[in-house]
């Protein structure tokens, strides 16, 4: 809320800086996010009343004018169109400072100009230029502009928490700061206007609970297009609040000083009384703001015999509204409870000055009051009669006691606080406390709608105490160890292991296009957001790949021509009971390694990162079973397989992808279940072999299409026991090798447990391998 | 016999001037070879007297070790030289850079996440983690927060199609799964992603939170101060920093106050904090006569931005290298 601090001074004015009063309310718990100055800086511009205009002898557009500033007679050239004799405007004496402009003695087209005569722009007041501002008839020759205008007022923006409604209003920001700082408070109840006529509206409130007050006044023979005062105009703007006219200027000016929205009819349009109930399913209503709304059994209305008129606590209708030509109206002023109100807003899509306040709860003590205070107002600014005031009063909300536990308040903020100094701070606030023994009995008042239990009494303590004034300390805590899982690696560690592996962490967005999900994961249906912020940030990721396509891709067109990158991070199946599993992903493009001497450069393949796994795995082992992936090429994609469980995908980026998705080379990666990476085993130990190993190659072609996962399974498990470990060092295709196969090469490790192998059990044990690889594969064996 | 004297002091003399190995050798051969000077007087020893023999052969031996010795320090020498000069030949330029892979690295929030983490655990803290994909329950009505309670309006939530899900609007929601699933004493903190409608300069829709929560009988709310003054020094290796506690307000704790830290002339805003609400303990089955304790969140991103000086938020989330490198 924006307010102004003159406003508030004359409610209550502590003998405290601007800063100070800002700071004072800030660590009250009334957040002051700004202090602004109403007006920009300028001096020596005083109220001048324009004696004479003459037209300037060389230009037609300028007037030379003779001016009473207070002192001798003052002759300054104006080219403002509206100027005229007994105008009274600002003037700018010579040596004054404008924003952006130094007022100095000079001659315009050969007349000296003792000064400037101002508009409002030209005094950085508003954007008005389109001549001088008219201060009026009543305005003192000679006085300062600034103090005029109250442009020394500074403007205080507050941000009230939720719970504070009470602080949506002068008065009750005056309140906070009596209490805070001591200060005495000068608001004066509003006194009762005496009616002067004795018709009274008909009000049926239906919705009892909705509703448990509701007063209302008719006010006839007002003249609804009287100006508004200037320092009413002032005080809501500076609260942000356009002027609009008397009426609603009066509503706006009361709900800004005692926090309580007020509407009022057009009493013309209001047939046979008010009635107060929950809208009927088909009802319509045009608001103020022009919009139409379908009501349903949860708005509350008012409503004539007819109608809907209003949308009740949160914004009048158009057809009953007040217009130049109303002459008689019915004020209301009423208490709608927080609930029906609540939410209100967000499902409208808009709010107002008046259902923000409801919402967060408006004081029903002053209902009456507010009444009174806006007739007066009226009467003021419109005239008219007044009738007397018509209320309907139901169950208003309680205020029960609440009890404060001196040792409780002390256990929870961790500091003694003695019973005098409690019961001043509740005194302070409103709460009527009492002692008893230990405990502190306090009863809130009408407006605080935020003290129902034990804490909220302590929080009050606590920061009228200040925050500033309660100790820091550490904890005492039993110095027990945490338990570490050895067999757990920590997210951190996958991390850093990735890290090292030249991978470079990127953060994603969770939400991501649609068509990524169909594209990377054939998913036509994602998990899909009501409100997305945009719309190719519209469905929640199922996979990893998207993000790291886009980040390479954006990588890319920077000119990286080797881009690694990984994401640890939570996918969203949409599934029953809507699985969140973390993965994490890799992504390779580019040169295999970074541009060096000694080392040719290739492009990173399918191999390389199945390395980089394997390294991330160890010592875990895991399978490739080749299948087809939506995101991937269907020859190079494989599913990692580890205990005989899918734990993630490995592949080169479908060409077609590479081409949508702009970029120049297709990237190699890999996304895996990130529990697959977490899970390690406990190191064993197994006896070293005591008798030595020997290694003999051999080499063979074999058909394309068998895999060397399935040859070496096949020599483990039919092959000689002897036999260790069968380690590829060779593939080979061409010259020499015939169309349709490959060549290649093992390298076979051969150990007894028992004894030094012979020569003779090596070469046996070689012939038996051989011949498996012929009978099985009719490998040639070269 | 004074030859001999004359012998060894003449090869000592010839072997100490050869540099070639081959030449040594050869030179080597002209006294211990078949017919070297001193194998012949070794083969002149039969003819002397029987009493003679000894001393004599006695003395050639003297001889010859010396012989052999001048002879093994000249081989050494040789060697030595050689040596050295393959070794100079075989130097390299040392300035040549490295070859192989390069270095990854970790994201700017993931060291800060990392090193919250640490900060906590060395304290006894676990950590926790939940669902992002949250209900209505988890993320609102358990933490104190009915519908329609107009707190809910300072989150601008991401709602799911389906109508009965949302994205979690901060990382509170693990705490009551967490005391769901514990009983008191807890010491947890919860990191993760949240999601709010928001998007400018200094929001992004998608950021990091740090939940942290300490439930005992007497943790209060000098405690909560203690404990976070203590965080954001060893945060920033900095025992002069300044913090500052705002009083707030959410629904989940009360009291509640904002953490502001000393940045420049003046302060910035870098968690939220409170006492536990009693109605979220009693939500959990939380005896909260017993217990009490404080909760706290940090915004990760903000502490990264300024412990690394980085002045834009969106940087974070481009993920663009040149940026990313920097914190390798």
């Amino acid at each position: 809320m924006k307010l102004s601090e003159y406003w508030l001074r004359e409610l209550v004015d502590p003998a405290l800086s601007t800063a100070q009063l800002a700071d004072l309310l800030t660590f009250g718990g009334i957040e002051v996010e700004a202090v602004e100055p109403a007006a920009p800086a300028f001096d020596r511009v005083v109220v001048a009343e324009v004696l004479s205009v003459e037209k300037h002898p060389q230009a037609d557009r300028l007037n030379v004018c003779q001016v009473n500033a207070g002192a001798a007679p003052l002759t300054i050239v104006c080219g403002a169109p509206n100027v005229r004799a007994g105008m009274r405007v600002p003037a700018a004496l010579v040596g004054a400072q404008l924003p952006g402009m130094e007022i100095k003695l000079a001659k315009v087209r050969g007349v000296e100009s003792q000064g400037m005569l101002c508009s409002a722009t030209e005094l950085g007041l508003s954007e008005d230029a389109s001549g001088l501002l008219d201060l009026g008839a009543d305005v003192t020759i000679g006085a300062s502009v600034r103090e005029l205008l109250d442009l020394d007022d500074q403007i205080l923006t507050t941000k009230p928490t939720p719970n504070r409604g009470d602080c949506l209003s002068l008065l009750g920001m005056a309140r906070e700061v009596a209490a805070l700082s001591g200060a005495t408070i000068k608001w004066m109840t509003p006194a009762a206007v005496a009616p002067a006529h004795e018709v009274r509206i008909g009000i049926t409130v239906e919705a009892t609970a909705d509703c448990p007050r509701y007063c209302g006044r008719v006010i006839r023979g007002v003249n609804a297009s009287a100006a508004t005062p200037e320092w009413m105009v002032r005080r809501l703007s500076r609260s942000g609040i356009r002027s609009i006219s008397a009426i609603v200027d009066v509503t706006n000016y009361v709900l800004l000083e005692m926090g309580q929205p007020l509407h009022a009819f057009d009493a013309a349009k209001v047939k046979g009384g008010i009635h107060v109930r929950r809208s009927r399913a088909g009802e319509k209503i045009v608001l103020l703001n022009g919009s139409t709304l379908e009501l349903t059994p949860k708005h509350l209305v008012i409503a004539d015999e007819h109608q809907p008129l209003a949308l009740a606590g949160i914004m009048g209708g158009e057809y009953s509204g007040v217009t130049g030509t109303t002459t008689e109206i019915i004020l209301e002023s009423a208490f709608f409870t927080p609930d029906v109100v609540a939410g209100k807003s967000r499902e409208l899509g808009f709010g107002s000055d008046s259902s923000y306040r409801f919402e967060r709860g408006v004081d029903f003590a002053a209902t009456q009051t507010a009444m009174e205070r806006a007739t007066q107002l009226i009467l003021q600014l419109c005239g008219g009669q007044p009738g007397p005031v018509c209320e309907v009063l139901g169950t208003l909300p309680l205020r029960n006691k609440v009890t404060l536990r001196l040792a409780r308040a002390q256990r929870v903020l961790g500091f003694p606080i003695n019973a005098e100094k409690a019961l001043e701070i509740l005194q302070k606030l409103g709460c009527q406390p009492q002692l008893n023994d230990d405990r502190i009995e306090a009863t809130p008042p009408s407006h605080r709608f935020d003290i129902t239990i034990e804490e909220d009494l302590i929080e009050e303590l606590a920061r009228v105490y200040g925050y500033a004034n309660i100790p820091a300390q550490l904890p005492p805590a039993p110095a027990a160890l945490q338990p570490i899982a050895e067999t757990r690696r920590s997210p951190a560690m996958v991390r850093r292991a990735l890290a090292t592996l030249d991978y470079q962490e990127v953060v994603t967005y969770s939400f991501v296009d649609r068509a990524w999900e169909a594209d990377f994961c054939s998913n036509t249906d994602p998990v899909t957001l009501a409100n997305p912020i945009a719309s190719q940030m519209s469905v929640m990721r199922s996979s990893l790949i998207g993000g790291l396509v886009q980040a390479v891709a954006f990588n890319s067109s920077h000119k990286q021509s080797r881009v690694r990158l990984f994401e640890i991070g939570r996918c969203f199946i949409n599934a029953e009971g809507l699985p969140q599993p973390w993965r994490v992903a890799a992504m390779a493009f580019g040169a295999a390694t970074p541009m060096q001497w000694g080392q040719s450069e290739r492009p990173v393949d399918f191999f390389d990162i199945k390395a980089d796994l394997e390294i991330l795995l160890a010592p875990q082992a895991f399978s490739l079973r080749a299948q087809e992936h939506p995101a991937l090429h269907p020859g190079k994609s494989a599913v990692i397989v580890i205990d005989g469980q899918d734990a993630g995908w490995i592949g080169e980026l479908h060409p077609r992808w590479q081409r949508k998705y702009d970029l120049p080379a297709a990237p190699v990666l890999f996304e895996i279940d990130l529990q697959a990476l977490e899970r390690r085993t406990l190191p064993g130990y197994h006896e070293i072999a005591k008798f030595p190993a020997i290694r003999r190659d051999l080499a063979a072609e074999f058909d394309e299409n068998v895999q060397f996962d399935a040859i070496s399974t096949e020599l483990r498990r039919n092959g000689p026991a002897i036999l260790k470990d069968v380690t590829l060092f060779d593939l080979y295709r061409g010259k020499g090798v015939q169309e349709g196969k490959k060549s290649l090469a093992f390298s076979v490790l051969l150990q007894d447990t028992q004894k030094t192998l012979t020569d003779a059990e090596a070469e046996k044990a070689v012939a038996e391998l051989r011949r498996i690889l012929q009978e099985k594969y009719h490998a040639k064996l070269r | 016999m004074q030859d001999l004297e004359k012998l060894v002091a003449e090869a000592t003399a010839l072997f100490a001037g050869i540099d070639d190995a081959d030449a040594l050798e050869q030179a080597k051969a002209r006294y211990l070879g078949k017919s070297g000077a001193l194998t012949e007087l070794l083969k002149g020893l039969g003819k002397l007297p029987a009493a003679e023999k000894p001393a004599a052969g006695a003395r050639i031996n003297v001889a010859k070790q010396a012989l052999e010795q001048a002879l093994n320090e000249q081989r050494e020498r040789i060697a030595e030289r050689a040596l050295e000069s393959r070794l100079s030949e075989e130097s390299i330029d040392v300035s040549l850079p490295g070859r192989g892979r390069s270095m990854g690295g970790l994201h700017p929030v993931s060291r800060t996440m990392e090193r919250i983490e640490q900060l906590f655990r060395s304290i006894g803290f676990d950590v926790a983690d939940g669902p992002e994909i949250e209900t209505d329950f988890y993320n609102f009505t358990a933490l104190n927060q009915p519908e329609n309670h107009p707190a809910r309006s300072m989150h601008d939530t991401f709602y799911l199609a389906d109508g009965k899900h949302l994205l979690r609007t901060h990382t509170s929601p693990i705490q009551i799964r967490y005391m769901e699933k514990n009983q008191p004493p807890i010491r947890v903190i919860a990191p993760g992603r949240v999601y709010r409608v928001d998007s400018d300069a200094t929001h992004s829709p998608m950021f990091h939170q740090v939940e942290g929560l300490w439930i005992d009988e007497q943790i209060s709310f000098a405690h909560l101060k203690g404990v976070l003054v203590d965080f954001f020094r060893r945060f920033f290796e900095d025992d002069r920093l300044q913090i500052r506690f705002r009083p707030s307000f959410f629904p989940f704790t009360e009291p509640s106050a904002e953490i502001d830290m000393s940045f420049g002339d003046g302060w910035l805003e870098v968690g939220g904090c409170g006492m536990v609400h009693p109605n979220v303990l009693r939500n959990v089955n939380i005896d909260s006569e017993r217990y009490q304790g404080f909760a706290f969140g940090l915004g990760p991103d903000r502490l990264t931005m300024l412990r690394y000086g980085v002045n834009d938020l969106r940087l974070f989330y481009e993920n663009d290298l040149r940026f990313l490198k920097q914190f390798v």
